[in-house]
């Protein structure tokens, strides 16, 4: 499967729907798409990982990107995931530490901290 | 030793592709499904790495992936034609605490602008996926040579057959 990205606004949060696979193919798909959501004032953003099949450390490399670009204008990137296949690179690279990780989106949307 | 190989134009869109034959073959030598996923992704790493360095320095050469089944081991091997030093062990573990620097090194690793922190990156990955990995740099290029123990009721089938001899 390859990558589908949807987003949609919730409050002043926007959330990312990414499904299917990414990885050095698909990766800058989403990349592009942080891009362009930071571009129009979008800086909270929640990246729902829910569907996503298959991510490897191209894929973080874009996440942490993205973190970086809305943390240049005080704002956040929430990921939400609990599937363990997908967890597992996080916390073999030890971005557990740098991203918040929410198992919902409601909860992603709710979070301040 | 059964043996399966793929050499594959240096392309993103093969990785995917490469992850699909492994994974495939690996099933059939009796790999647990459960470890399926770790095989995908190590794949992934080795394979997007060799793309990146031979897009950058050699891009008509392709890129082999050789699976290779033994009597208790599978074993996949991706071998790349860009010869270059070993990144030093404190580089890998440098890789490993981006953690702590809100990923620097990852970020300056997107878009493919660095490939000795991708290469650092990457084989951080696959070392802490798999438990058996050995990385040889040779003067033609680097094989990146993994393997996973095999699920022994799998192998009755096989232990069974009459031996060919030689």
């Amino acid at each position: 499967m390859d990558l589908s990205l949807s987003t949609r606004s919730e409050g002043d949060r926007t959330v990312v729907v990414v499904g299917g696979e990414i990885d050095v193919y698909t990766a800058p798909k989403l990349r592009e798409q942080l891009i362009d959501l930071v571009s129009a004032g979008n800086y909270h953003i929640v990246v729902d990982m829910e569907s996503v099949e298959f991510l490897d450390s191209t894929g973080l490399g874009v996440l942490v990107g993205g973190l970086k670009r809305v943390r240049a204008h005080d704002g956040s990137l929430r990921l939400v995931c609990t599937q363990e296949r997908i967890l597992k690179i996080f916390r073999i690279t030890g971005l557990t530490k740098v991203f918040p990780i929410h198992s919902s989106v409601d909860e992603a949307v709710a979070a301040t901290d | 030793m059964p043996t399966v190989t793929v050499s594959f134009t240096p392309l993103p869109a093969h990785v995917r592709t490469a992850r699909f034959i492994a994974a495939s073959v690996a099933r059939r030598a009796g790999v647990p499904e459960t470890v399926l996923d770790e095989v995908r992704l190590a794949v992934s790493e080795a394979c997007s790495l060799a793309v990146r360095l031979h897009r950058a320095s050699a891009p008509e050469v392709p890129v082999e992936l050789r699976m290779v089944e033994d009597d208790k081991k599978f074993r996949i091997q991706v071998v790349d034609a860009v010869p270059r030093a070993r990144p030093t062990e404190d580089d890998v573990y440098a890789a490993l605490s981006i953690g702590d620097d809100d990923g620097v090194a990852l970020a300056s690793a997107e878009g493919a602008v660095d490939l000795q922190a991708r290469e650092r990156i990457g084989l951080a990955v696959i070392t802490g996926l798999v438990d058996e990995v050995d990385v040889e740099y040779l003067a033609n290029g680097t094989v990146v040579a993994m393997a996973w123990p095999l699920e022994l009721a799998e192998r009755e089938e096989a232990s069974s057959l009459p031996s060919m001899g030689g």
